[in-house]
């Protein structure tokens, strides 16, 4: 009974670090706005498709409807109109929130799981080992993330021993690509600062006393040096995201990585493009959600940033 | 100064030779049979195995591998699959249009985000610097395609000033018709100046706050000497570094904003390899992009040991 109690309340302790970087940068000018903006943009995601008063890819007659009016007297208004082919713009920005919103968070989540394990271990074990591993890291950083995603993509029909994951997880292969080169060009970059990071709280006397104390190198790892990495990691995680949401939706403009019909933020603007004098709404709308999306999630890094009181980072 | 030079010298090979390890596995060794992947499910048992016999994939990829290097060492590309021309005498005037496009780009953008970021920055916490953060943390959140939408909405297909689309005839050069180049040099900048006006707010901060500086406030120089002799400079280390970076970023805007565009450049014929499957094409343009990208981090770094007295006198 005790014994649950105390584990109960280590595991609430955990959670309440994990969520402290964000609660403290919700207290910054720039959190105060990126937090919530966000945190909507993940609502509308996980329960959108409850909001979404028409089927995201059903065509109908009622095509080029105007903003907030309805097609006929008496049906729901289309608060974002139709596109060329009849389809509702919100259902559709709805239904694309909840792509790319998984995609890129998967896909970060990922690489910075990866570039953590890989960055605190080369700069826990230093010498050597840590040099050629970031010699690794400089190496993938060379190249352009959009222009790997496109590779792997291109040969993407081939790949037949991906047919069986993603039919596990009930999705395209093109999305477990995307995912896998997130996490792939992530990595390295998520390495070099935990690296860093791990660097400087290696020198810290509680990790020596830790060290004195005979304590394995697994327990310094996560129970010293990873809660105190902390902040750096939501910044990091942060960041990522915003990156991820970038490409993603770069891919989709390009018309890779989803499938015709179905909604994706990026592909919604490049369809548009022959309709654009006579319906500028359809590009806008979803023009105006990854804009707000992006600028949310880089207020939400520079509060976290701010917050925590760490200095600005390179990009990319 | 000459040890370091050597180094890097040989680090960009390491890279090179990497970077085209990566793009032969992912393009020739992931795939399993390449002849599958480039004719993708419109295959047919004849046309299968003519393209076999006509890429040599009947030998092992180790050697195709160092075929295809000795080839590209020779500058020989290979041909392109869908044109049936040398890749070379494709991409030449490609690289050309979007050289003009990523280097106007840049010349306009850097200085301009360096002097607005160190206005920015001597006026920290004054409305003027707000209003430049916000606008630039927008230039940065905004992805190319969504700035360039906009551009084209309001330009084109509102005002009609500009046209839409960025098309240079075969045989002629985008500098014919600058008019056209206008929007795709804007959405590019955009980006870049955000990022490279952030950084440099950021360290011209951070400059003004050193003891060094505070010294030359002290002894009564004037104030734009104290910025310009003495925050400025050690401002700028950081920043060449985020410049060097934003240039693999905007090899990757690049190819974007010539799709939106329409504009003839590498990135365009990149994403048409993509669609058609050129699979040498493919190779040449991802080693070319590759190559840039490690050449101006190469020039970077040159222009940060030649600003850095401790890299520059130590060596």
């Amino acid at each position: 009974m005790i014994q649950n109690t105390s584990a109960a309340r280590s595991s609430f302790a955990q959670i309440s670090k994990v969520i402290n970087p964000l609660t403290s940068a919700f207290k910054t000018p720039a959190g105060r706005i990126g937090l919530p903006l966000v945190l909507l943009h993940v609502l509308l995601a996980a329960f959108g498709s409850f909001l979404a008063p028409y089927s995201p890819t059903d065509f109908s007659d009622a095509t080029y409807v105007k903003p907030f009016t309805s097609a006929v007297d008496g049906a729901i208004p289309h608060i974002l109109g139709t596109d060329q082919f009849g389809r509702d713009v919100f259902s559709r920005l709805l239904s694309g929130a909840r792509s790319i919103i998984l995609i890129s968070g998967i896909g970060s989540i990922l690489g910075v799981a990866l570039g953590t394990a890989i960055g605190m271990t080369s700069g826990y074990l230093g010498g050597k080992a840590d040099e050629i591993i970031m010699r690794i890291a400089d190496g993938l950083m060379s190249f352009p993330s959009l222009l790997l995603a496109l590779l792997v993509l291109s040969v993407s029909d081939s790949l037949v021993w991906l047919d069986g994951i993603s039919s596990t997880f009930a999705t395209r292969k093109e999305s477990i690509l995307v995912i896998g080169t997130m996490a792939i060009v992530h990595a390295p970059r998520v390495a070099r600062v935990l690296r860093s990071a791990t660097l400087t709280i290696k020198t810290q006397e509680y990790v020596d006393s830790a060290r004195l104390r005979g304590e394995s190198a697994y327990y310094i790892i996560f129970k010293e040096i990873l809660p105190n990495a902390l902040p750096v990691l939501a910044v990091e995680g942060s960041v990522r995201f915003s990156y991820a949401i970038l490409l993603a939706s770069s891919l989709g403009f390009l018309g890779l990585g989803v499938e015709p019909p179905s909604p994706d933020w990026g592909a919604m603007i490049s369809d548009s493009r022959s309709i654009l004098t006579r319906a500028p709404w359809v590009p806008l709308a979803p023009a105006a959600a990854v804009a707000s999306l992006v600028v949310g999630v880089n207020l939400l890094t520079e509060g976290i940033r701010d917050a925590q009181k760490l200095p600005t980072e390179l990009p990319e | 100064m000459l040890r370091f030079l050597l180094v890097r010298f040989s680090l960009i090979f390491i890279t090179l030779a990497v970077v085209s390890l990566a793009i032969f596995g992912v393009t020739e060794v992931l795939p399993g049979d390449v002849a599958e992947a480039i004719l993708g499910k419109s295959r047919t048992p004849g046309a299968l195995e003519t393209l076999r016999e006509q890429m040599g994939l009947d030998r092992p990829a180790w050697q195709r591998y160092v075929e295809w290097i000795f080839g590209v060492l020779q500058g020989d590309l290979g041909n392109s699959l869908v044109q049936d021309r040398p890749v070379t005498e494709i991409l030449g005037s490609r690289l050309q249009n979007s050289l003009v496009l990523a280097v106007t780009a840049f010349l306009i953008s850097v200085p301009s985000a360096i002097l607005v970021g160190v206005w920015a920055g001597v006026r920290q916490g004054s409305n003027a610097d707000h209003t430049v953060s916000v606008i630039s943390l927008v230039a940065i959140s905004l992805p190319e395609f969504v700035t360039g939408f906009i551009l084209i909405v309001i330009f084109s297909s509102t005002l009609g000033w500009l046209p839409s689309s960025s098309l240079v005839m075969p045989g002629t050069s985008p500098l014919a018709r600058p008019v056209i180049l206008i929007m795709p040099i804007a959405t590019m900048t955009a980006v870049l100046f955000g990022y490279v006006m952030r950084m440099t707010r950021a360290n011209v901060i951070e400059a003004l706050n050193t003891n060094y500086v505070r010294t030359a406030i002290l002894k009564g120089l004037p104030r734009w000497q104290v910025i310009w002799r003495h925050a400025v400079p050690n401002a700028m280390l950081p920043t060449i570094a985020v410049i060097s970076i934003n240039v693999g970023w905007m090899l990757g805007g690049l190819i974007i904003v010539e799709s939106v565009f329409a504009y003839p450049g590498l990135g365009l014929s990149l994403i048409n390899a993509v669609n058609r499957r050129d699979l040498p094409m493919l190779q040449a343009i991802s080693l070319l992009i590759a190559a840039t990208y490690a050449i101006s981090n190469l020039l970077a770094d040159l222009a940060y040991a030649w600003l850095n007295p401790r890299i520059r006198i130590s060596s």
